[in-house]
């Protein structure tokens, strides 16, 4: 696990159609250390993505042809990097489905440069060490090893987002206890109180579908009713 | 009236320009109007007008029934009385027409016989068989037509009050008559009770006639009361309310006019909030490059000259301004679409303050909270909630004259149960005075409180989002008077609570 804390170095792939917007985040973007490549359709985002390897993609969700879902999408279909989508609506619609589709986070326009930095910084944040000594933690035939970001299930190696790995490394720090959502929101996005619950219930629900044997029945990550979440056996 | 050579002969008489048949006619209009009923609502007139029929309808087939029984219980009383005169006036007859005939002995043979209620007259003598009924009964009308010209004839008259029927026959051969009573006071009893029976028939079917009356009329009310509750529905905002289909045509015309009406208004609606929030959205991409483009000068501002500063701190503050209104545009118009859906959860109400103003423009802000209301629970969307505090926190920093406080406390008094939660918020500002109070929850209200109200940073959004909010959740907000009597606004919000259990 070799992503950088950010700063200079941290490639960003803008993914934008109006060319004003564009051209101004991307000012913006740079003014707080980024280095910032630009698409205009989804179509190029693939193949810049190829080429330039960034370390955060941001995708607005309304592009001509191929759409901002579907470019996540297809991202997600080789890569783990981090994804945040951008929406001009915030109805839950939109966000569900962003996150739905694999983005880690989502931003509303118009958001202020500084605010998306923090968002990225936040995703490329080092899973902290768990506690010495636990190089390995297993969950009935669930393990999960946080210094190589591995996790396996019943010796088959499971490919998590990066999201998704701290997500259920959160968890793992305290088995059995009940992470709320808010605190979740706190430690994986670095949101405070009043952070947007459905960033997780969205996870949640993906994680599941990975670590799960029956998703529908989870038997690892359970929902507890009006409280959150919590890692079992 | 008499009215000579055009002179007014009283001075009643109606002026020239007056004439006597409109005024009189407007008499009649008016005790016309106030028979009419009116003023008395659908239902009561439909519910007078079956009881009247009933009363009219029954009160008729009372009177015919009556008069119809009265005349053939009479009729029988009658033809029966005849027969029954004729038979014994035979055996009279018989009696007198023996070798030596005898009053007496013709009515000693009839009393044998069972007859009763009899008078003969024998040559001008009278032997009556009771003493209730004499000679003297028998009404010398019908003594002058059966005696002096010999026709069999009746009349009814009356004997100690009580109704008689009088049959007299003439006995030609032997110079005699014979009187016999038939006494009717049965057949009055008779005629009694059916009256009676008729009378309270008619009773209970006025009683029955009222209450079909008032079964139709709440029936015929139904469908305005179902308009009613729909259009009331649709006042408060579901749009998408409409009447059901009916089969009877003179009420599908009511049904039919209404859903129209409903459509429009709703496709009108739809249409201007879908028209605020393409407004918004389209603004929202301009904003952006702003916003970003802002964001790059600022970091540059001290490489600036001082008159570019100037200018830039102007831009940096108004962008963010319109940043805020048009969120606001966009969320009001959310809620005019009704597409605002709310992620409830149970909140402890004296943390979720103490979270929202911790976020808020004025983190500082004290909240005191009383024992009672540290444990008591609220069903909200936090984070909708928490732009509400945050939108009077801002309202009491620009209008309130400096720093606010906020009270978390329980309206109802100890021992009562706890079903609402006040959260609210004093500053030190000018207050709003009571004629303003409903206004200022209006949208970019307008004139004296927004000459007064909207500084330069005050969009005219806030306030009426919060009472959207508010009223999204069950509860309500208002303004008062500071609680301690010295100037500045208190704005209390009012949500449905509850106690935790203990």
């Amino acid at each position: 696990m070799a992503w950088q804390d950010g700063g200079v170095g941290t490639r960003i792939l803008t993914v934008e159609d109006d060319e004003r917007i564009r051209t101004a985040v991307k000012l913006a973007l740079e003014d707080e250390g980024w280095t910032v490549d630009e698409a205009g359709s989804g179509e190029e985002a693939i193949e810049l993505f190829a080429r330039a390897t960034p370390d955060v993609v941001l995708i607005d969700i309304m592009l001509p042809g191929m759409d901002g879902f579907e470019l996540c999408r297809s991202l997600r279909r080789t890569s783990d990097v981090p994804i945040v989508m951008v929406t001009a609506r915030n109805d839950t619609h939109d966000v569900v489905a962003g996150l739905e589709a694999g983005a880690d986070d989502y931003l509303t326009k118009p958001f202020a440069p500084k605010e998306l930095s923090a968002r990225i910084r936040a995703l490329l944040r080092r899973i902290r060490p768990i506690s010495p000594g636990h190089a390995k933690l297993v969950f009935g035939d669930l393990e999960i090893v946080p210094d190589e970001g591995k996790v396996t299930r019943a010796g088959q190696e499971l490919h998590l987002t990066k999201t998704e790995f701290r997500l259920l490394c959160e968890l793992a720090q305290n088995p059995g206890r009940v992470f709320s959502r808010e605190s979740l929101l706190d430690k994986v996005w670095g949101y405070d109180y009043f952070g947007d619950g459905r960033l997780v219930d969205v996870h949640v629900r993906r994680l599941r579908t990975k670590v799960e044997v029956d998703a529908a029945n989870p038997r690892h990550v359970v929902t507890v009713r009006g409280l959150g979440y919590r890692l079992q056996s | 009236m008499t009215i000579a050579g055009g002179v007014p002969a009283t001075e009643e008489a109606p002026p020239p320009d007056a004439p006597p048949a409109p005024r009189r006619r407007d008499r009649l209009a008016e005790a016309l109007g106030r028979l009419q009923p009116r003023r008395l609502g659908l239902r009561t007139r439909i519910l007078l007008m079956f009881s009247l029929g009933a009363v009219l309808l029954s009160g008729f087939l009372a009177a015919a029934a009556y008069s119809f029984t009265r005349s053939s219980v009479v009729n029988q009383r009658d033809k029966a009385g005849i027969v029954q005169a004729y038979r014994n006036a035979q055996v009279a007859q018989n009696e007198l027409s023996t070798n030596n005939p005898s009053a007496d002995a013709a009515v000693q043979r009839l009393q044998s016989l069972g007859v009763a209620l009899f008078a003969v007259n024998y040559r001008g003598a009278w032997s009556a068989s009771s003493a209730k009924y004499t000679s003297d009964d028998v009404p010398p009308a019908l003594q002058t037509r059966v005696v002096v010209d010999a026709v069999a004839s009746r009349m009814v008259t009356n004997v100690d009050g009580e109704p008689v029927l009088v049959v007299g026959i003439p006995l030609t051969v032997t110079d005699a008559a014979y009187f016999e009573f038939v006494p009717l006071d049965d057949a009055s009893e008779t005629l009694d009770s059916v009256l009676l029976s008729l009378l309270f028939a008619g009773f209970i079917s006025t009683i029955a006639g009222a209450g079909l009356g008032a079964l139709v009329a709440s029936r015929a009310v139904r469908p305005l009361g179902d308009a009613a509750q729909a259009a009331k529905a649709i006042a408060g905002g579901r749009l998408d309310t409409r009447l059901e289909p009916t089969d009877d045509h003179d009420l599908r015309i009511l049904a039919n006019s209404f859903n129209d009406m409903a459509s429009a208004l709703q496709a009108r609606v739809e249409r201007d909030a879908r028209f605020a929030s393409d407004v918004s959205h389209e603004l929202r991409s301009p904003l952006m490059t702003l916003a970003a483009s802002v964001e790059v000068m600022k970091a540059r501002r001290d490489e600036m000259p001082e008159r570019a500063q100037a200018a830039l701190d102007l831009l940096v503050g108004d962008v963010t301004r319109f940043q805020g209104l048009v969120e606001d545009l966009l969320e009001i118009s959310r809620f005019d679409a009704g597409a605002i859906r709310l992620n409830m959860e149970e909140l402890l109400v004296a943390e979720f303050v103490r979270h929202a103003v911790a976020v808020s423009s004025v983190p500082t802000t004290p909240v005191a909270v009383t024992e009672r209301a540290e444990q008591v629970l609220i069903q909200g969307d936090r984070r909708r909630l928490a732009r509400v505090v945050a939108n009077l926190i801002d309202n009491a920093r620009l209008h309130g004259g400096g720093d606010a406080e906020i009270a978390v406390t329980e309206p109802e008094g100890e021992g009562e149960p706890l079903g609402h939660i006040w959260i609210a918020i004093e500053d030190h500002g000018p207050g709003v005075p009571p004629e303003e109070r409903h206004l200022i929850f209006e949208r970019f209200a307008r004139g004296a409180v927004a000459g007064r109200r909207s500084s330069s940073d005050g969009a005219g959004l806030g306030l009426a989002l919060v009472d959207e909010h508010i009223r999204m959740h069950g509860g309500r907000i208002w303004v008062e008077d500071r609680l301690d009597g010295e100037p500045g606004a208190r704005f209390v919000l009012e949500l449905p609570a509850e106690e935790l259990a203990p």
